[in-house]
Formats: C-alpha cells, sequence, structure tokens
C-alpha cells in the first residue's frame, strides 16, 4: 500500500458515505448507491494493486525476436530492478512502455484502465512515466535552469509555452529538485559542460519535475563515481513509495544496495524473478548472465 | 531539504533585449525612418552625403533579403530544420502582391485592356478564377500571409507528421519549389509564364516609380524587418523558444519530457514561411518585377548561405549576414562578375570550415581574446 492508495482509499470511503446519508431522498427511490466508480480518462487507475501490467508481449526486428512472451507487472511504489545479458531486450521493453516501439502482439497497461499501445510517446509521459534514457540526453547549449523548467509538469502545448511564466511555487519545487540532484551551484551552467555523472542526475531531475509516476531508469549510475552512485542509491531509496521505479543495471552492488525484488530477462522474456539473493542462487541465471 | 531551497537565486525570466541590445535597435529604427530618408530626399544629389536612388533600391532588396535569412534562422538555426524551399515561399508572397500591381495597371498597359497584358497575348478574354482578389488591395495584404501561410501548414503537416527529418527534408522541399517553378513556368497557371509579371505603374492608385514612393517602400520595409525581429527575439525569450532548441539538439528526449514536436515544428515552419512571403510582398514592388526564377533551387540555397554565413541561431547574424553577401555580390558582378559564383562557393566553404558560427560567433571569440 502506498500512501497515495490509501489517500485514495480515504476519499471514496468518504464520498460513499456522504452519498448514503440522505436516503430515500433520491430519484432512484432511495436505493442503496452501487460501489463502482466513475472512471476519469487519463488517471491511473490503481484499485488492483498494479501501476504497470504487461502480458505476453511480442516483438521482433527482421525475424529476430527481441521480446518474446514477455509477462512482467509491477506494483505502486515499488522499486524493481531489471537485469540480464546484452540483448535480453530490456531497452525494446522501456520503448515499448514508453510508445517508442510499438510490439507485434501482447497487453501494456498503465494501471488498470490505461492502455499504453493506444498512446503516442508525448501522451505517455504527460500521463505519468517517465523515462531516462542509457545515455544520459539532456538539452546540452540550455542551463541546467532551462533544462528542469522545459521537463515541469505543466500544460505543454504551444500557446501556454508561449505566454509560460514560473510561479512561486514551481519555482520552490525546482530549487528543492535542484538540491535533490546536487547541482544548485550550477543552475546558469550549460548543461553540456557539466560531468557525465551531473548529466546523469540532471536526466533524473528533469524526470522528477515532470513528477512521474512511474520512472523508466535504463543504467543510471553508468560511469558514475562511486560516492555519486552511493548518493543515487539514496535518493532512489527516498523515491520508493512514492513512485514506483523500474531501474535497469548491470552494477551488482548498486542493485544489491536498493533492490527488493530483481526480475531477470533473458532472451526476450522473464528467466526467474525474485529477491537478488534467490536469483543469484539460481542455476539458470549463473548460466546465461552471472558467470561461474 | 525545503528549508534551504529558497537560498538557490533562480535567473530571472530572459528579457526581450538587453540595453545595449535596445540601443542598437533604437540605431536602427532611426536610420531607417529618419537619416536614410533625409539623406536621399533633403540632400541634394551634389553632396556626398547624399545616398543614391540606387543605394535606397540596393537596401531596400537587402532588407527583405534579411527577412528571409531571419525566418530561416527561426527554423534552421533555432528548430535545426534546414528548409531548401523558402524561395517558394518568398515568390508566392511576391506573386499574390505581383497580381495587385498587375490589376493596377489598368488601361495602360501596350494593349490598352482591362485584362493583364499577357492575358491578351494568350487570347483569354476574362479573367481567370484565381485572379478574383487580386483588385483589392486588403485581400492582397491577406493572401500575401495566407497563401504561403497555408500551403507550409499543409505541407508542413504532413511531412512532420511522417516524421520526416534532416537531408530527406530537405531534399523534398527543394522538390516542392522546383515543382512551382515548373508550374509557374507554364502559360496555362495563368502567372505570365516566364515572363512573370513586370511593367508596373502603380500602387494603391499613386505612381510606383517615384522618388517618395521608393522612400515609402525603403521605411516599410526596414519597420517590418525590425518588426519581425522583435518579434523573433520574443519567441526565442519564451519558454516556446527553447523547446524549439530542445528538438533540434534532442527530439527524443522532448517527446519522453511530454511535449508533442509536431505542434511546435508546424507552428515555427508556418511563422518562417509568411515571414518570407511578406518579404516576398515588400520585394515586388520595389524591384518591379517577379517571375518563376524567384523559385528557383539557388536562391533557396542562398538564403541558408545568408544564414549560416552570419551565424545561426542568433537573429542578428542571418541579418548581418544578407547584408555582407548581397553587398558583396551587388559589388563583385559590378567588378567582376564572372568570380561571383566562385566567391560564393568559397565563401560557404571557409564558413562551413573555420567559422561554424559566422560572422557572429567570430566577433563573439575575438571580443572573447580582447577581455
Amino acid at each position: 500500500m502506498t500512501p497515495d492508495l490509501m489517500e485514495q482509499g480515504a476519499r471514496r470511503l468518504e464520498k460513499i458515505a456522504a452519498q448514503s446519508a440522505p436516503q430515500g431522498q433520491t430519484e432512484s427511490g432511495g436505493r442503496e448507491a452501487g460501489f463502482g466508480r466513475i472512471h476519469t480518462p487519463g488517471e491511473v487507475d490503481l484499485t488492483h494493486g498494479r501501476i504497470l501490467y504487461l502480458e505476453d508481449v511480442h516483438v521482433s526486428f527482421d525475424g529476430f525476436k527481441a521480446i518474446n512472451g514477455l509477462s512482467l507487472d509491477i506494483a505502486p511504489g515499488e522499486l524493481r530492478c531489471i537485469i540480464g545479458p546484452n540483448g535480453a531486450g530490456k531497452t525494446t521493453m522501456m520503448d515499448i512502455i514508453t510508445g517508442k516501439t510499438r510490439p507485434d502482439s501482447g497487453t501494456v497497461f498503465f494501471g488498470s484502465t490505461i492502455d499504453l499501445l493506444r498512446h503516442r510517446e508525448a501522451d505517455i509521459a504527460q500521463m505519468g512515466i517517465g523515462r531516462k534514457f542509457q545515455k544520459p540526453t539532456v538539452f546540452e547549449p540550455l542551463t541546467v535552469f532551462e533544462n528542469l523548467e522545459l521537463a515541469l509538469k505543466t500544460h505543454k502545448g504551444v500557446w501556454p509555452s508561449m505566454v509560460f511564466r514560473l510561479s512561486g511555487t514551481q519555482k520552490d519545487r525546482l530549487a528543492e529538485v535542484l538540491h535533490t540532484i546536487h547541482l544548485a551551484d550550477q543552475v546558469n551552467r550549460p548543461a553540456g559542460l557539466l560531468s557525465h555523472g551531473q548529466k546523469q542526475w540532471l536526466e533524473i531531475g528533469m524526470l522528477l519535475m515532470q513528477d512521474p509516476k512511474l520512472l523508466l531508469l535504463d543504467e543510471p549510475v553508468a560511469g558514475m563515481t562511486d560516492d555519486e552512485t552511493a548518493r543515487t542509491a539514496e535518493l532512489f531509496l527516498t523515491l520508493k513509495g512514492k513512485h514506483s521505479l523500474m531501474v535497469v543495471e548491470h552494477d551488482m552492488g548498486f542493485i544489491q544496495t536498493i533492490s527488493e525484488k530483481v526480475t531477470v530477462l533473458c532472451d526476450g522474456s522473464v528467466l526467474a524473478e525474485g529477491t537478488l539473493d534467490q536469483v543469484q542462487a539460481d542455476e539458470r541465471v549463473i548460466e546465461v548472465y552471472l558467470g561461474r | 531539504m525545503t528549508a534551504n531551497a529558497q537560498s538557490i537565486s533562480l535567473p530571472p525570466a530572459p528579457a526581450l533585449l538587453s540595453g545595449r541590445g535596445w540601443t542598437g535597435f533604437l540605431v536602427a529604427l532611426l536610420l531607417v525612418c529618419a537619416v536614410a530618408p533625409a539623406l536621399n530626399l533633403l540632400v541634394p544629389v551634389g553632396n556626398p552625403l547624399h545616398l543614391s536612388d540606387y543605394g535606397v533600391a540596393l537596401v531596400g532588396k537587402i532588407m527583405c533579403f534579411a527577412i528571409c535569412a531571419l525566418a530561416m534562422d527561426l527554423i534552421w538555426g533555432y528548430t535545426g530544420i534546414l528548409s531548401l524551399g523558402h524561395g517558394l515561399f518568398f515568390a508566392l508572397g511576391g506573386y499574390a502582391m505581383g497580381m495587385y500591381l498587375m490589376r493596377q495597371i489598368g488601361r495602360d498597359g501596350n494593349y490598352q485592356s482591362d485584362l493583364p497584358d499577357f492575358m491578351v497575348f494568350l487570347d483569354w478574354k476574362e479573367l481567370p478564377w484565381h485572379w478574383a482578389l487580386s483588385d483589392s488591395f486588403m485581400a492582397t495584404l491577406a493572401l500575401v500571409v495566407l497563401v504561403p501561410g497555408l500551403v507550409a501548414l499543409v505541407f508542413g503537416f504532413f511531412a512532420f507528421r511522417s516524421r520526416i527529418k534532416g537531408v530527406y527534408f530537405s531534399i523534398i522541399t527543394q522538390a516542392m519549389t522546383f515543382a512551382a517553378m515548373l508550374l509557374f513556368f507554364r502559360n496555362e497557371t495563368g502567372f505570365g509564364g516566364n515572363n512573370g509579371f513586370t511593367d508596373f505603374k502603380r500602387i494603391l492608385g499613386t505612381p510606383i516609380a517615384t522618388q517618395n514612393m521608393r522612400m515609402v517602400l525603403f521605411v516599410l520595409t526596414g519597420l517590418t524587418l525590425l518588426g519581425f525581429f522583435l518579434f523573433g527575439r520574443w519567441l526565442i525569450a519564451s519558454k516556446f523558444g527553447r523547446v524549439l532548441q530542445a528538438i533540434r539538439d534532442a527530439e527524443t528526449r522532448v517527446m519522453f519530457s511530454g511535449y508533442n514536436p509536431l505542434p511546435y515544428k508546424l507552428t515555427i515552419w508556418v511563422i518562417s514561411a509568411v515571414m518570407c512571403g511578406v518579404a516576398g510582398a515588400l520585394y515586388v514592388p520595389q524591384v518591379g518585377i517577379i517571375n518563376p526564377s524567384e523559385m528557383s533551387v539557388a536562391n533557396s540555397i542562398e538564403i541558408a548561405i545568408w544564414a549560416a554565413v552570419g551565424g545561426r541561431a542568433t537573429l542578428v547574424g542571418p541579418i548581418a549576414g544578407a547584408f555582407i553577401v548581397n553587398g558583396a555580390k551587388s559589388w563583385l558582378t559590378v567588378t567582376a562578375p564572372e568570380f561571383w559564383l566562385y566567391f560564393l562557393g568559397a565563401l560557404f566553404i571557409a564558413v562551413t570550415l573555420f567559422l561554424p558560427d559566422g560572422v557572429v560567433g567570430l566577433v563573439k571569440k575575438l571580443k572573447g581574446v580582447k577581455a
């Protein structure tokens, strides 16, 4: 249970209580209110306890089966680590979730009601799925501040952008994220001049500005110093619970620090799932990935 | 964390122009509206300070080109979309204005007919349908904006929706302007074939070839250029402008940040096309002729060269570039006409190899060295 989810449940109960109070006054002749809920388009429905749900997804590129019957689900607030050898389909899976690649068949749901296969990249991002690329991708000529401002969750149409001004709360939020990613003293520096690790942090900061419900992080600590890696682990642990995270990493030490549940991908489908110790003890995993 | 969050000083929203920028802007405004007219109209011809009619015509023409270069900078310099078809939008605006000017000739043409001369020559009895609005000046002004705008909107929508990018987009724009040129070359299209429109007599009932009218057009062109420059600055200083630059540098990141790039690209593409159309409409009454060669591929490439020479993504640079290249052109084509094309080629290569940021980049570098 996440705070988000508990809050939702509490609100629903409250609403039902209010509805059922004036009995016999309604047009339906005083019948009990049903417990069905009205689905609001665009709102992520977490009542079934799953924020991301993939079932039997297949993708092939020119005959090569990149994803082969992949089924996976993630609970709200969970921090899930994904490991697997190169070519296992980790990045392709993220491409599918974010709308960059269309699967040949299968189901991909965000919450219980949003079919991600019906949306394009920008919609999916606006609905609350943030993604960090394997190679840090920031807008190099723009300053750190401008990078974060662009990512800020707000109306993203043409006209709202033309007349956009930062509000007070948005400024506070920006400053908060700047602190979180340890770039407060680099506000006016062009992002292109940052170190590799700092770019990784900036990209994570841009994700946070979007206020996503689910973060997909592709090798977030690649190229970071040990110190930076430790601070990233710390950050992810604070994000856990408030957000759901899916982290693809090769750095076992990092995974050891943050993981609760690990999924091993191999040849486009799930090979094993469990705690890090469990999967590390799994014969098949040792065979294909960890090595003896 | 939140406690010391307030201690960060976030940069203020970018200003439209810096203090020095405003000074430069006001000087340019003064030059266009007061100094140039005074030197041309008030100072007598023999005086060394006198600005010749030739000079007025030349600078007026170059200012039209500078508008095109500015438009090119918005789409290429800032958004990273290289159009090699902007000559088409320039010509479309020019043709819209040209149709009006042809109708203004009235019965003073060679054939003393209500119809433009070339229609009489082709033995046409009445105006084709697409000339219906050509006798109204207001409608012409609307067409100058709407025709290039709509063509750009339709073309851009399909091109950007199909995610056509980079060199493929450039080639398609080139094909577009080339196809339009072939279309306009045909007499049946009703735009005067390869001769186009010329021999204009008056505009709004006033004779067009007088010194005063030339000056009016000159000042109008200058004001339009300065106005578009300010508009461009406003666009670029807004978050919209930063999204454009972000699209240029990392389009996928922009999409995954929740922006749909299509409306952004389409908006700046249409704005850019309309600016070129307006430039064309100001150009035609000043040079007195418009024909399909304005749509030739070489013309569109030249616009890109002006922007590159001046310095992409600077707004001021492309305006300077248009003046430098066209100034050199009008000087060289008089003194050594056979060398002009070699010079243009060499200039382009030199800029690409040694001055990727153009003249503005060079000036900045020199200043940086001094300081």
